[in-house]
């Protein structure tokens, strides 16, 4: 059967009333939480992974997907309308989104992220359905060592290429690793770095991690803040549509973001927020309204959010053909799986295809939701917008317990949401990424385990890992991906990448 | 902190005072690794065909952690580190609290007035002091959260003499 037939089996899958809802609930909670500020799609997946607990698989990656479409679309709106992002991925379109609402074009910029979004999201999601089949046929000759090094590249894509210091990328990576190494050896049963208390036996849970890092993490370091920063929604004054002057200036910056965010996603080179900001400069250099960038330029919201839709599409693609998480979004959503026995990668593809093409069906369904839900309702969400501060964190802190709870109503387990809580607290206020420790944690064993089997097959001969060509040359893009940036940020040209910096999302 | 105006200058000038605070992060990073090597040394190595085993990972684990101590140690001493905006410590202090007041609470108390207590010292920590009111709006959010994750979505979410009351 080719992709055609696939998808459309898939499109009679997503199409069930069922499935129908759980896509409707994902883009309608992934919309909210990316609205508002201090939760991203990460933590909203982390939360609701302990109350999907005893859905259907099917259904809840259908919403998780959803969740994180609706992220990328509802960040926008924050960015726009409060100049603060919703999401990381939308750091670049508050420079010109938020201009162009103060300026009275709030409509227009709204209308233009919202339909760029869905542009991308269309054609992204498109592009995932047919580059996934071949990269699953291209993995299927990969061997253990040809899987670690992948993991490698992704692990230094996902901290030291990108972001303000190699240094503590890498630290937050290497905090991970040390964590995933917490638990039951899973090939000689030996217990490591447990002293003897039964509940780290298992290791420490993906949720309870990511929940701890972002939800508390981030709400200490508001907190911590204090009233520094005061917040002024825009009014969306005005028409919400766009003249036929917006319409020719952004269907350009659509398309091109479209092409910049998807391979970007795709390829274990870095979240939406490093797509968006390549589009900002694309756009800024090939715009014939120069003068209007820094003050409202259209295409400046176009692009981005186009650009950052589109490369959460294509995230999906090593997620769903390769097994590898390269966004912490991501990330979670491989505990996801893992929760409910499935491995991505490869094999899925052969075994659950009503799954996998359902999954990626529901992506092109959620797409239209979200198109209706963020232009006719998009009052709504910015009401969303007007919650005060004091009960916006305190709710956010209740449903992140929630789930904890949910899934072990352990003191235990609620201490370690607390350590884990200040540890992201503190790595936030000294600059350390976040995304790199949670997928140091899932990603770990993983690697350790390819790797582990690598040496077995080879008698333990370390040379071997680089014998094979597809290997080598991953292992060198790995080398170069922390070489390059810290050559680049020794002769002072870092900035461009700090610009990159953050990659929650 | 460092809000005097020299801090403004790059560091590629090479003026920057040593950041006392990014320095303690080095030792704690050496620490971890320490505990790393310590616990894989005493982890039996099966005997295989190759060397390789369960201590392997968490050897290099613990080596690159020792590598990031020492440079982070170096790039502390030059000042690299990003400038930090003061803290306020009382807000963060009201949040662990309620964190803290949750944990403790949780099985004696039960969910509703355990989370009402973080959704309060929470919101106290955000600024809204009136604990008189924070605390019966988090108990009877907590509650409506608990019926509808506990009673319909069957999480099991530990109930105490309120949840009783009613159930």
């Amino acid at each position: 059967m080719g992709t055609f037939e696939f998808l459309l089996q898939g499109i009679l899958i997503a199409a069930q009333p069922m499935n129908l809802l759980y896509a409707l609930i994902g883009v309608t909670l992934g919309t909210a939480v990316g609205v508002l500020p201090g939760i991203g799609p990460a933590l909203t997946v982390a939360l609701l992974l302990p109350v999907t607990y005893k859905l259907d698989p099917a259904g809840s990656l259908i919403m998780f997907a959803g969740i994180y479409y609706g992220g990328m679309y509802g960040g926008s709106t924050t960015s726009i309308l409060l100049n603060t992002p919703g999401e990381s991925a939308s750091v670049v379109t508050a420079l010109e989104g938020n201009k162009m609402a103060r300026a009275g074009r709030g409509g227009p910029a709204l209308a233009t992220a919202a339909i760029g979004s869905f542009v991308a999201g269309l054609i992204a999601t498109l592009g995932l359905a047919f580059i996934a089949p071949f990269v699953v046929k291209f993995a299927l000759s990969f061997g253990p060592r040809e899987y670690f090094a992948l993991m490698v590249l992704a692990f230094v894509t996902v901290s030291a290429a990108f972001g303000d210091s190699t240094l503590r990328g890498l630290t937050a990576l290497f905090v991970g690793l040390g964590l995933a190494i917490i638990g039951i050896d899973q090939q000689t049963g030996q217990a490591r770095l447990s002293f003897g208390i039964p509940d780290l036996l298992d290791g420490i849970e993906v949720t309870t991690l990511a929940v701890a890092m972002f939800a508390i993490g981030e709400t200490l370091f508001v907190a911590c803040q204090g009233d520094r920063i005061p917040d002024k929604v825009e009014a969306v004054k005005g028409s919400v549509w766009m003249s036929a002057q917006d319409w020719a200036r952004s269907w350009k910056p659509w398309l091109r973001g479209t092409f910049i965010g998807f391979p970007i996603g795709a390829m274990p080179a870095g979240g939406a927020d490093i797509a968006s900001f390549l589009s900002y400069s694309t756009e800024k250099q090939f715009s014939r309204h120069k003068e209007e960038f820094g003050k409202g330029a259209i295409e400046g919201v176009a692009g981005p959010e186009a650009a950052n839709n589109a490369s959460a599409a294509g995230t999906l693609v090593p997620l769903l053909s390769l097994g590898l998480p390269t966004t912490a979004t991501a990330a979670i959503m491989l505990a996801g799986f893992q929760q409910y026995g499935l491995q991505p990668g490869p094999l899925l593809f052969a075994t659950n295809p009503q799954l996998v093409w359902g999954l990626i069906a529901s992506l092109l369904i959620a797409n239209f939701m979200l198109l209706v839900l963020n232009l006719p309702l998009i009052g709504l969400w910015v009401k969303l917008l007007t919650i005060p501060k004091p009960w916006l964190y305190a709710g956010i802190l209740l449903f992140a317990t929630l789930g904890t709870i949910g899934a072990n109503p352990s003191v235990f387990e609620l201490g370690m949401l607390l350590v884990f809580g200040l540890l992201g607290f503190a790595m936030r206020i000294f600059g350390y990424p976040i995304a790199p420790v949670v997928v140091g944690l899932i990603l770990g064993p993983m690697a350790e385990q390819q790797l582990r089997r690598a040496l077995a097959i080879s008698q333990g001969d370390v040379t071997t890992l680089f014998m094979s060509p597809i290997a080598a040359v991953l292992f060198a893009l790995a080398f170069l991906a922390v070489a390059v940036p810290l050559v680049l940020r020794a002769r002072g040209k870092g900035e461009v990448l700090s610009q990159f910096a953050a990659n929650e999302d | 902190m460092s809000e005097v105006p020299s801090s403004h200058v790059p560091s590629s000038h090479g003026k920057r005072r040593p950041d006392r605070a990014a320095l303690a992060i080095a030792p704690v990073l050496f620490i971890l690794a320490g505990i790393i090597w310590w616990d894989a040394g005493r982890l039996a190595e099966m005997s295989n065909y190759s060397r390789i085993g369960p201590a392997t990972v968490p050897h290099v684990v613990a080596i690159g952690l020792a590598l990031l101590a020492i440079w982070t140690g170096f790039e502390a001493w030059r000042g690299d580190f990003p400038e930090r905006e003061p803290i306020e410590v009382q807000p963060v202090v009201m949040i662990v609290a309620g964190l803290a007041g949750q944990m403790l609470l949780l099985k004696a108390a039960g969910f509703s007035i355990a989370t009402g207590v973080l959704f309060a010292l929470t919101a106290f920590g955000f600024g809204r002091r009136k604990l008189w009111i924070s605390l019966p709006i988090g108990i009877v959010f907590s509650f409506v959260v608990y019926i509808i994750f506990g009673r319909f979505l069957q999480l099991s979410l530990p109930a105490g003499p309120l949840e009783h009351l009613f159930f």
